[in-house]
This record gives structure tokens, sequence and C-alpha cells, in this order.
């Protein structure tokens, strides 16, 4: 016993990770094989516990779906499950901890940017692998980090020239919360609004986690604006959207359009408060496939909760461990984070939310992107969609296109980004 | 303009409601009340699961975390508050860790979870409020049309002021109350019971915490820790209008509310926020004691 604690303590140090306290959460699968170790780091305390709470479930409940069929070459997946605390310091050292001391080939975590920000040093310096879930503001171009959630344009680039062309609206409102991701999404939105003909006549913010929406809701009805474009963030949507009707606005005549309101926020706020508003995810609760359904039956069993919801963030969680899970499979016992890396590039999936792959170039998410319309049950009934998956772009707000990719497998190509 | 103003108004009323029980928590007893946001936040679950479990609306869970909310902050009282009494940092960590026990508390179900129980109205997601019919949309009004639920916040945190007045200024234990405030140990040798005295006052105090998280309840979002960012609006008016004076409360949440209001309609709402906290320390390194404190003899 105290040479395992000596060594943690001098692995501890070599890390220049602080000690830690709480011991790790293990769940064993008696499987007699050599398990194979990840690492799950998502909030389960503070204020963010409330969505990542449900990503740590979904991952947990693939790995348990995976080791329930006899795991990865007969070995079962170990998760070592770890804080974050809702505090990117936490992350940070939780991270160091699941690289250094547990030697994890790979870790899947973080929601918000801040945590991926806080621990992407860890995995680029050690060389070690992040499956990153989250929708996010793109700008990234990290060889440790494979991204499952959707790129600014896989959520924007149908969304706002449908809106200008289906619902018929010239006048954009664009409000958010007051950091990086609603920013670096309006820069997005107003390049694809002027390209598509349309102008937006403000841009404005709140601060996270600010619920106080009378005046910027009155500022929206003076402004003479037709359509609202939310990027607001966490539990302010809440407010928001109850604010806005309480200030006789209607979904009818001035939709809000968000990119992130999900359906976690719609069952806090009631469905009557967003009813005939937009949302542009790749998934959607009510995605009409067996597949889906079958998803959503399997987790609400699995977090003993009929009503509980699913969402896209929470979708990306659960498939990626499957895209590990391929991609370990088809290496065999040399489980190194690198080579890890290279077998997922390119690989694709049947996700409930239909088919994804791998770019190998950028390492993000070919996803299909969908608009929804949220219903008096509080689902979102989908009115639009791609056909297929479309291709991840990181860089869209500075100019990236299909065909002129500023992230690739030899990195970012700084030249492009500066013109 | 109207509008502005209106605004304005409404976010008084709500940072007033908030501080009206800090007020006297903070004024009668010199107890920085940390957990003061969790009672607005247990109001705010009383709503909830007064919604799930008796299908009652806002309008009949006030009453009941009216109780609910006095009933545990009596119990605080009891178990810790009164044997801190003096000690102006350490009831500040006390109750600082009872706000946390308490969050924990609404996030664990009651410690509930670990045995794998769920309890429908609690744990730590967000929870949604069913609003009443007539509180949602608008009413016409001076020519404009006006948020109804805004409106019935004003309302209900100007009967709860006017309750409040009723009872320091014309009651014998508001009296009593004004005299602990005032001095402690001449109270009692006047023979109040200044340990009955206190505890009513943070019963009371943490009472129409619980109000107003009913009324925060149909308005912003429920969850665990929706009442650590209210304790510091609350206190920011205390410190602005006085401690221990309830008009300054009034005035102060009312000054603030107004600047709030019409910084954020001229600029944005982030400096509207600076704007404000601006105000609050010019106000407190001109007027140390705030606007309206009572001279001391």
């Amino acid at each position: 016993m105290s040479l395992n604690r000596r060594t943690f303590l001098k692995t501890s140090a070599l890390a220049g990770a602080g000690a830690v306290a709480a011991p790790a959460l293990m769940t064993r699968v008696a499987l007699g094989a050599d398990p194979i170790k990840v690492g799950v780091l998502f909030s389960q305390t503070g204020g963010l516990s409330i969505i990542e709470k449900s990503l740590a479930d979904a991952t947990l409940m693939a790995i348990s779906e995976i080791n329930a069929k006899g795991g990865v070459n007969g070995r079962p997946i170990e998760a070592v499950v770890e804080d974050g605390a809702s505090d990117p310091k936490t992350f940070n050292e939780k991270a160091s901890k699941l690289v250094v001391r547990d030697r994890v080939p790979t870790v899947f975590g973080c929601y918000t940017s801040a945590s991926r920000k806080a621990v992407l040093p860890v995995f680029e310096k050690r060389n070690n692998l992040l499956f990153y879930p989250t929708y996010y503001e793109g700008f990234e171009c990290s060889k440790n980090v494979i991204y499952t959630g959707s790129a600014p344009n896989q959520q924007l680039s149908t969304f706002i020239p449908w809106i200008i062309k289906n619902l018929g609206k010239k006048k954009f409102f664009i409000v958010g919360s007051n950091y990086i991701y609603p920013r670096e999404m309006a820069k997005v939105c107003k390049i694809l609004i002027e390209a598509n003909g349309a102008e937006w006549v403000a841009d404005e913010y709140l601060e996270l986690g600010h619920s106080e929406w009378g005046s910027m809701v009155n500022k929206i009805k003076s402004s003479g604006c037709d359509v609202v474009l939310s990027n607001v963030v966490g539990d302010s949507v809440v407010a928001f959207y109850r604010e806005f009707k309480n200030q006789g606005l209607s979904h009818d005549v001035l939709p809000i359009c968000a990119s992130v309101t999900s359906e976690v926020e719609i069952a806090a706020m009631g469905a009557e408060y967003a009813a005939g508003s937009y949302t542009s995810f790749p998934y959607f609760q009510a995605i009409e496939s067996d597949a889906n359904k079958a998803f959503v039956e399997r987790y609400r069993t699995f977090v003993n909760d009929p009503k509980a919801v699913t969402h896209h963030a929470m979708e990306s969680s659960y498939f990626q461990v499957y895209l590990f899970a391929q991609a370990a499979a088809k290496i065999g016992d040399k489980l190194t984070p690198t080579a890890i890396r290279d077998a997922v590039a390119g690989s694709e999936f049947d996700a409930p939310n239909g088919h994804v792959k791998i770019d190998p170039e950028n390492l993000h998410t070919w996803l299909t992107p969908r608009i929804a319309q949220w219903q008096a049950d509080g689902q979102g009934k989908i009115v639009d969609q791609l056909p297929e998956p479309i291709r991840p772009l990181p860089y869209s707000a500075y100019g990236e296109t299909s065909d002129n990719l500023f992230c690739t497998t030899a990195g970012l190509d700084s030249a492009k980004l500066k013109q | 303009m109207v509008d502005t103003l209106f605004i304005g108004l409404s976010i008084g009323s709500i940072l007033l409601l908030v501080a009206l029980g800090l007020t006297i928590t903070y004024g009668a007893m010199g107890v920085i009340n940390m957990a003061h946001g969790e009672m607005v936040m247990i109001g705010a679950y009383v709503t909830v699961l007064s919604g799930i479990y008796l299908g009652a609306n806002l309008l009949v869970a006030m009453p009941l975390a009216f109780l609910v909310a006095g009933a545990i902050g009596w119990g605080i009282e009891w178990l810790l508050v009164r044997r801190l009494y003096g000690r102006l940092i350490d009831t500040l960590l006390a109750t600082w860790g009872i706000a946390i026990l308490l969050q924990q508390a609404v996030r664990l179900e009651l410690g509930l979870s670990f045995f794998g129980i769920h309890i429908d109205g609690l744990g730590p997601g967000l929870q949604n409020v069913d609003v009443p019919a007539f509180l949602r949309g608008t009413i016409p009004m001076l020519g404009t049309e006006i948020n109804a639920y805004r409106s019935f916040i004003i309302l209900v945190t100007l009967l709860l002021t006017a309750m409040t007045w009723f009872i320091m200024y014309r009651t014998s234990i508001g009296m009593q109350v004004r005299a602990v405030m005032r001095n402690r140990n001449m109270a009692a040798a006047c023979g109040i019971d200044v340990k009955r005295v206190n505890a009513l006052t943070f019963a009371y105090g943490s009472a129409l915490a619980g109000v107003a998280g009913v009324m925060m309840a149909g308005f912003k979002t429920v969850f665990p820790d929706m009442g650590a960012s209210m304790v510091i609006d609350g206190f920011m008016v205390v410190v602005v209008g006085g401690v221990g004076s309830l008009f300054g409360a009034v005035a102060a949440s009312g000054i603030l509310g107004e600047i709030n209001g019409l910084v954020a309609a001229a600029t944005n709402d982030i400096l509207a926020r600076a704007v404000v906290f601006g105000t609050v320390i010019v106000v407190i390194v001109l007027m140390p004691k705030g606007l309206f404190s009572f001279k001391g003899r």
C-alpha cells in the first residue's frame, strides 16, 4: 500500500498536478481478460453537472452495452470516472491524473469550451487522445482531439439560408451569452446572413448565467427585426424564452431561431414558451428512426427515469464510444493514443442520428444538419434536413470551404487564416 | 420610455424581493446570511414540488413556501446561528457551509439518489414550473403593453414590504426587533427576550426569501445553484440602502433597478451591470453606512 502511495505521489509530482484525494470510481466487468481502461471526465458536481451528468451517463451506457456484447476483442472496457466539478482547473488536474497515473490511451470528456481549452495542453504534451462530444465554436485544429459534436457550419450553413428563403425573413437580431462560443457563432452568422442577401440589425450579449432579459427583449421589440438568432447558452435560455412570450412577442411573427436550445432547456421552461420556435442541430430526440427510438428507450432504462430527454451532445457522447471501440477492435493489442487516432480517422458508424464519419483531415465529424420546430409537447418536429452528412469546417468563420481546408493532417495552415 | 421605466421598476422589485429578508436578518441580527439565496432556492423547489404532488399553482405555493422556508430558517437559527452572535466572519462561513449543504441536499435528492431512488422534482437538473395562464403575456396599461408576470412581482413585493413595515413599526414584536437592532444589550436589560426575537427575525427573513423563491420559479430557471447569484444582489441592495433600514432597501433597489434598466436600454446589459456595481462602489466609498442608515448614539 505504501509503495502504491509513493509511486502515486511521484507520478503526480512529475505531472505537476495536484494530488487527487478522491479515489476513482471503477466500473469493473468480470470478463476475465485484461480490461481496456478509458477515462470519463465530465462534471458530476457544480452548475454544469445539469448537462454533463447526461453526457457521462450516455458514455457509461455505451461502455456497458459494448461490454455486454463481449467487449473489444474479448476485452472489457473499464471506465475510470473523474469529476471535473464545473471548474476548468479541476478538469486540467483530472485530465493529468487520467493520462499520467491511470495511463489511459483515451479520455471521453468535456462539455464547455473552457474545460476543453484547459485540458488541451495535457493531451497535446502527452500525445494522448480526447473524444469531445459538444457542438462548439470551431477555430481549433488539434491532432489529439476527436470532435464528434457539430462544427459551426453544420448548424448554421443550412439554417440561415433556410430562414431567409423558407420563412422569408430579412432582418436578424443576433443575441448570445457573453463568451467565446456565441461570439464566434455570431461571426459565422453575419457572413452567412450577408452572403444570402439579408441584414443583421443588432448583435447583443448578456452575461453567461444572467437571467434579467427585460431590457434585451424590449430592444428586440423596438429594433424592427423580423427574426431573432439566439446563441444563448445554459440556464439563461429558460428566462429568455419566458420573457420573450411575457412581453407579448410571438414565434409566429418573430420566431427565435436558436443554435443551442435543446430538449433539456425546453423541458425546463415549459413547452408553451418555445412552441413555434426553431433550433438547428444534427440530432433531436424526435428523429423518427427505429435506431433512435430504441436509443431513447435504452437511455431511459439506463438512467432509471422514464421522462429523461436525449439531446445532441449526449448522443455524440454515446456514439463516440462506439467509434473508439471499432478502432480498438481493428488495432488489436497495441492500443496507443496515436494508433487509436489513426484508426478512428476516416472511420464510419451508424449512430442514432444517422450515418456519421470522422473526417480524416481535421478529425471533426461528418453530420447531417437538421432544423426542427418546437411543438407544444416539447419535442422538435423536423421541418427540414439535408439528405446526407456534410463536411465539418471548424474555420468557416474565417473563410474555410470544403475545397479549401485550413485544417488538414499537416496541421493548421495559418497562412490561409491571415488572408 | 414607459417600457424602459417599467423594466427598471421591475428589476428593482426583484432586487427588493430578495433583499427584504436580508435587510432584516443582517440589520437586526448582524448575521451575514450566505444561505439566504438557498432559502430563495427552497421556495422555488416548494413551488416545483407542490405543483407535482399537490397540483397547486404559484398562488398556493406562496404561503407554503413562506412556512417551509420559515421553518428551515428557524431550524438553522436554533442549530447554528444562535451560537455565533457577535462573530460576523464566523456567521459568514457557517451560513455559507449551510448554503452548500442545502444545495447538495436538493441535488442528491436528500441523499436518496445514493440508493437509486429518484424523487420527481429534485435532483441536479433544471425544473419546470407551470405558470398560470393569467400571468402569461401582457396587459394593456398607459398606452403600452406591460408584462403581466413582472407586474405581479411588483404587486407581491409591495404587499410583502407593506406587511414587513406593519410588523416592524406597528406591532410590539416589531418594536422589540427595532430595539434589538439599535442596542442589543440595552434591549436585553429592558426585559426583551433577545433570543426569541432573534429566532423569530431569522425565521421571518427566511420566510420572505421563500416567497421570493416562488416568484423566481415562474420567471427564472429552477436548479440547485440558482440562489448563489441572488444573494450577491441582495447584499448589494442592503449595503447601499443602509443596514437595517427598510426604507433604505426600498430606495436602493429602486435606484439600482432604474440605473440598470436605463443604462441597458441606452447601451447594453453588460455595461449596465458594470455601471450598477460602479454605483455601489461609489456609494460605499462616500457613505460607508449606506444611503439611509439611522444615526447611532
